[in-house]
């Protein structure tokens, strides 16, 4: 009796954990095939005309290339400097590596607002135009300490001599580098990349005030909330969730379980 | 290809630490050299030397005539082969084979020919497209083998290649290694602590201690005749036996130890002509001990000792000694199978004069 009574808290508890969590994003997908003009409840029936109505929009397929184009650019670049601090942090004695290291990640702890302020100042003083570019560079600076940190970490010890290998048999750094030590880091890297993607593409506070004519998605779906409640929101709300999920579960199937595999 | 080696008064200092203190080797093309030591004894800091990963602090390396001191590893004729294999993880086997060939700009047929080629050489071209991480420990050691003699190098290095393998694999990759270092002549350099090992697959066995050479020569030689009481110890199990040189002419000396008197020929004496009235310590191999009823050749009787303890090894019997004249000191000896001796029994002890070696003693370095 008392451990039926246990194991039901248990359930109850797990059941209550993922309701907290998974709650707003259940509710947001089923109203956005709501079959009505608002997204609360009373539920009216299933339609797909949100998301028709979503794809017919031009101003939110170009803000949703625009995210694509932001958040694919900014994280190859994050990456490539991510790679390349990490492999000279790694491999080479610099002055000051720890403190080095701690400035590189430092920007992981400095809110999002801070960074695009700062950045706005930046660009202000130095003339230039708000655009995609400057949202992109936004991005890069909050997502490099991550790319680096990532990529940091799986350079590990026993490269080295692997490296070393490269090097005598007749490899210079720039080919042991592309040649031997990207393609051994390559899941670190990809999952840096892939999560890396993610960020860009939800982030919102950098992308508003970072940008003035084009903009991303997540800017576009405000200025669409500001004339008020609307499935249309919540379809392509979702459709941004199920763009983020499948990068995870990209990440998660073809490079953590490849390493695990290892 | 194959070159000599020359290492002319190199020094290594870690810090205050001096790795290896001035030590002079002249290897021959084609030869197969062991470095030998205990762990920190300045091998595998030679053998860095030698590949070009480490600068020496002092002297020079000189490879098939040329003075190689300070050139990097890609343009040295070396290559090596590491402790951990380090092989290309994310490439295939003919890729890893074919690795330095592609630095020399081979084009892609032509390099992946001359890659099964090796493949072929180590046992492995079947599994070609494999990656390394499908392979066994010695498989993978075979691939690192390969990848390294595929740039047709003068001198290949090994560190501690055999050093993870289990002892059965051990011994036959050292067959191996023997035969294919005599199928391609190349100079190898080989580092271990194993003086089997050493003694299974080595020309000349160079032994190391404290960053100094404490003996070289061919492994019969190193074993029979040991120039220092470390290289004596470290080659095998010794007995050391203290005494004193009571009196010497250039011919023979007379020694004067607890065993008794012994006189050795001036030959016994491999580090220092005799001189009398120095302290000496002579090393005995415990399988050159004899029970004097067995005769084969001049014997110097050691008096009677008392078994203390007896184990049989299938080869011989390994025996404890206290010898009657010395009863502080034991000895230990491997007498014949058919000795059959118990326990307390009282045995008399002889050695041939020719297998004493007579060496100064410890002086604090041994």
């Amino acid at each position: 009796m008392r451990r039926l009574f246990l194991s039901s808290l248990s359930w109850t508890y797990l059941v209550g954990a993922y309701a907290f969590i998974f709650l707003p994003v259940v509710v947001l997908v089923l109203f956005s095939f709501q079959d009505g003009r608002l997204p609360v409840p009373p539920f009216n029936g299933f339609s797909k005309q949100w998301y028709e109505a979503v794809f017919a929009d031009r101003k939110l397929m170009a803000a949703l290339g625009n995210s694509l184009l932001v958040a694919l650019a900014s994280s190859i670049v994050a990456c490539l400097l991510g790679f390349l601090a990490a492999y000279g942090l790694a491999r080479y004695r610099l002055p000051a590596s720890a403190l080095q290291r701690g400035l590189l990640i430092a920007p992981m702890t400095v809110s999002y607002l801070i960074i695009a302020l700062g950045l706005l100042a930046v660009l202000n003083a130095l003339n230039v135009p708000l655009s995609l570019m400057t949202v992109g560079i936004g991005h890069v600076v909050i997502n490099l300490p991550l790319c680096f940190a990532i990529i940091y970490a799986s350079m590990g010890d026993h490269h080295i001599n692997i490296e070393r290998a490269a090097r005598d048999l007749g490899a210079n750094d720039f080919k042991v580098m592309v040649l031997v030590t990207a393609p051994m880091l390559m899941p670190s890297i990809l999952a840096a990349f892939f999560l890396s993607v993610t960020f860009s593409w939800d982030e919102f506070i950098i992308a508003f005030l970072l940008s003035r004519f084009d903009v991303t998605l997540p800017v576009e779906i405000w200025s669409m909330l500001r004339s008020g409640l609307n499935p249309k929101t919540n379809a392509v709300g979702s459709l941004v969730f199920l763009v983020s999920v499948a990068l995870l579960l990209i990440l998660e199937l073809f490079l953590f379980g490849r390493t695990r595999k290892q | 290809m194959t070159a000599p080696v020359s290492i002319e008064n190199v020094t290594k200092t870690f810090g205050g630490f001096t790795a290896l203190d001035n030590v002079t080797l002249d290897i021959r093309a084609g030869e197969f050299i062991v470095l030998l030591g205990p762990s920190g004894c300045g091998k595998t800091t030679l053998l860095s030397i030698l590949g070009g990963f480490l600068s020496p602090s002092a002297g020079r390396i000189v490879i098939g005539g040329r003075d190689m001191t300070y050139v990097p590893p890609a343009k040295r004729p070396t290559t090596t082969m590491f402790q951990d294999y380090a092989l290309f993880p994310h490439m295939r086997l003919v890729d890893n084979v074919g690795f330095g060939l592609r630095m020399r700009g081979l084009a892609k047929v032509e390099r992946n020919e001359k890659a099964l080629g090796f493949l072929e050489l180590v046992g492995l071209k079947a599994s070609a497209g494999k990656r390394p991480h499908e392979l066994s420990g010695g498989q993978r050691q075979r691939v690192a083998l390969a990848r390294a003699l595929a740039v047709d190098p003068d001198v290949l290095l090994l560190d501690e290649p055999l050093g993870a393998l289990d002892l059965k694999l051990r011994r036959q990759m050292q067959d191996e290694l023997k035969a294919i270092q005599k199928r391609v002549g190349t100079t190898f350099v080989h580092v271990t602590h194993d003086q089997e090992e050493a003694m299974a697959i080595a020309d000349r066995i160079v032994v190391m201690n404290q960053g100094r050479i404490e003996d070289f020569g061919p492994p019969s030689e190193v074993y029979m005749r040991p120039r220092s009481l470390f290289s004596a110890g470290f080659m095998g199990e010794v007995n050391f036996v203290p005494g004193r040189i009571r009196e010497a002419d250039g011919r023979s000396a007379q020694v004067e130890t607890s065993l008794g008197d012994i006189a050795l020929p001036a030959a016994n004496f491999p580090a220092a002509a005799p001189n009398a009235g120095d302290a000496i310590t002579l090393t005995i191999r415990p399988e050159h001990f004899r029970t004097s009823d067995r005769t084969d050749g001049p014997l110097i009787a050691l008096g009677d000792a008392r078994v203390v303890g007896s184990a049989f090894f299938g080869t011989h019997y390994r025996c404890h000694l206290e010898p009657q004249g010395a009863a502080d000191r034991t000895l230990v000896a491997h007498l014949p199978q058919s000795a059959d001796v118990g326990e307390g029994e009282i045995i008399p002890l002889a050695v041939r004069a020719a297998d004493v070696v007579a060496l100064p003693p410890a002086s604090g370095n041994a």
